[in-house]
């Protein structure tokens, strides 16, 4: 270990700097919570002060507990968060196999080609996309959202994972083949337990840009049914008047499962980066 | 019967000729290596072997039977490879019983191979253990248990020592010739370690540029190279090339002769300075610069004392040395 990392005083400054950024990185969320425990006017008052015996109040969560499709939009948000999720790295994991694995003809261009939705934003093609839902009968359906952000994370989730899966020996997939397993066990088995760390990461990275999205839900399935939890919030934003302690309950809600599938994938991450480096 | 048959091989990977009409044939029981820098082929040769990669043209039988399109595990095989492509997930035991699973192979069955090439290499302490708790030479032992299972007409070794360090280098070699002698299958080895060659082997293959220089026996080899580069390969010290006209040859021809042919004599042939003395214990390796600026290197049994700098002269009997033509090839008739 170099000198510079065993000085304590670099350790502390390197502490503090990480300290630093995490307050700066909480401090908004910090914010919607307390706030979210406080009655309208202590929040107007004091936005910084924690709830005390006088402020403390759950008027917000009342409100958006009342509210009777909130738990609706909620499950609505999981379900398009999780299968889409699961879709991109289904078929992005497929899709990186072949191009890392297979020597075949167009292989680089294809490569290219499925990168290229890295650089260009899918919302250029919404109209587009609405008329293809139209046509097929998607408006209002979960299913359109599904495919949409299935077909908005792929680009990435292909890039990374067939980087990574490049690396993935391949001596261990011959051996593999030499001991008689098949092609779908090479993949299953052996190469996506290796990338299992590329998958957290891909998983988080887009984890959080379709659970916050209000853009697709608005055009693609406003309905009352079919509304994500973005969606559903804007109930509380009126042009006039806005329920400030419902927006921020429904806000501090919303962090929840995000969080709870974030320290399940950060939890996979950690021990792909471990096991690795013990080897 | 013939565990091995090559015909006419070829391997071109787009405009590049990796393999070029190689011919070859392994009896049973035979123990033969490929050899040759690195890029040579010898790799290919052995996936394409094994099925892992198929041959531009030319036909592959093992044991008789054409495999030209048989997948890698119909083929009566098994390989070791150098990164010993262990499954991470699974023990040992799991690693070595896989590939029978996968056949159907009864239960009972696999547990009595499994127990044998346990007892065989000694892994019995180890087999509930997952690859990442053990160590290079123990995984290199389960990567041969995985093989020996199999109980193949065929083994492909790819470079199996090259991740080990010197002496389980060594130990491990030992044990897979005397694995060689209590199974009696053909074994095919890739390795660009001549010394590995030379000991193990039955018949070495000495390839380059994706073709076979020479076959034969450790001895043929070293005794009868056909051509130049096959005698400074095998050998190490490698083999002294010196012009041959400054010794009273034939010009342009190159003169070959082996650092323990060479003696160190008041008055030799070969006059020069010492420019550095290795000194093993066992053997001392003097490397003399002579005037034209050509590097030779003597081999001395024992212990040697010798000063750098000081001049020493060399000389050689006629009957050890070999001359090679200007592209390499051997001049003199070769001796029956």
């Amino acid at each position: 270990m170099s000198a510079a990392r065993r000085n304590p005083l670099n350790s502390a400054a390197a502490h503090a700097a990480l300290l630093a950024y995490v307050a700066i990185a909480l401090f908004p969320v910090f914010v919607i919570v307390i706030n979210s425990f406080k009655d309208r006017r202590s929040i107007f008052r004091e936005p910084l002060a924690l709830p005390d015996a006088e402020s403390f109040s759950l008027i917000g969560y009342q409100t958006v507990l009342k509210q009777g499709d909130f738990f609706l939009y909620f499950q609505n948000s999981f379900i398009v968060t999780v299968a889409s999720l699961f879709f991109i790295l289904l078929f992005g994991a497929m899709a990186a196999f072949a191009l890392a694995e297979y020597r075949f003809r167009g292989n680089m261009l294809m490569g290219l080609y499925l990168a290229l939705g890295i650089m260009i934003p899918i919302r250029i093609g919404t109209v587009a996309i609405l008329e293809m839902m139209v046509a097929t009968n998607l408006v209002n359906t979960l299913w359109a959202l599904i495919l949409v952000y299935t077909a908005q994370g792929l680009p990435l989730a292909v890039f990374i994972l067939s980087e990574f899966m490049r690396q993935v020996s391949d001596d261990l997939k011959n051996a593999g083949r030499i001991d008689g397993l098949s092609e779908y066990t090479i993949f299953l088995r052996l190469v996506l337990p290796l990338v299992r760390p590329a998958l957290a990461t891909v998983a988080v990275f887009n984890m959080i840009p379709i659970w916050n999205d209000l853009w697709f839900p608005l055009i693609l399935a406003p309905a009352e049914e079919t509304k994500t939890l973005t969606l559903g919030s804007q109930v509380f934003i009126g042009q006039f008047v806005t329920d400030w302690n419902a927006v921020l309950s429904a806000l501090s809600m919303a962090i929840l499962p995000v969080m709870g599938l974030y320290v399940i994938f950060s939890r996979q991450l950690i021990r792909g980066i471990t096991s690795g480096a013990v080897k | 019967m013939t565990a091995l048959v090559l015909k006419d091989v070829c391997k071109s990977f787009g405009a590049v000729d990796v393999l070029r009409n190689i011919d070859l044939t392994v009896e049973d029981g035979e123990f033969v290596v490929f050899v040759g820098p690195s890029g040579c082929g010898k790799s290919t040769l052995l996936r394409v072997i094994a099925g892992l990669e198929d041959a531009t043209s030319g036909d592959v039988e093992i044991a008789g039977a054409r495999v030209n399109a048989v997948p890698p595990a119909k083929r009566g095989i098994a390989m070791v490879f150098q990164s010993y492509a262990l499954y991470p997930h699974l023990t040992v035991k799991e690693n070595m019983a896989l590939a029978l699973k996968q056949e159907g192979t009864p239960r009972d069955v696999i547990a009595a191979r499994v127990a044998e090439a346990t007892r065989m290499l000694e892994l019995g302490p180890y087999l509930d253990r997952r690859p990442a708790d053990l160590s290079g030479g123990q995984r290199q032992r389960v990567a041969i248990g995985r093989a020996v299972v199999r109980q193949p007409k065929l083994f492909l070794f790819d470079e199996p020592l090259s991740n080990l360090d010197a002496s389980l280098r060594m130990a491990t070699r030992i044990e897979i010739a005397a694995l060689h002698r209590s199974l009696s299958a053909a074994m095919i080895y890739v390795t660009h370690d001549q010394t590995e060659a030379m000991t193990l082997a039955d018949k070495i293959v000495v390839l380059r540029d994706g073709r076979v220089e020479q076959i034969g026996s450790p001895m043929e080899l070293y005794n009868n190279p056909a051509n130049r580069f096959v005698a400074g390969f095998l050998g190490a010290p490698a083999m002294n090339f010196l012009d041959a006209a400054t010794l009273g040859g034939p010009g342009g021809a190159t003169l070959g002769i082996r650092p323990e042919h060479l003696r160190v004599t008041d008055a030799g042939r070969i006059k020069g300075t010492v420019a550095h003395v290795e000194n093993l214990g066992g053997d001392t390796n003097i490397i003399v610069e002579t005037g034209a600026g050509e590097r030779v290197t003597v081999r001395v049994f024992g212990q040697y004392p010798c000063t750098v700098g000081r001049s020493a002269a060399l000389d050689f009997d006629d009957a050890d040395a070999f001359l090679f033509d200007a592209a390499g090839a051997r001049l003199v008739a070769e001796p029956a």
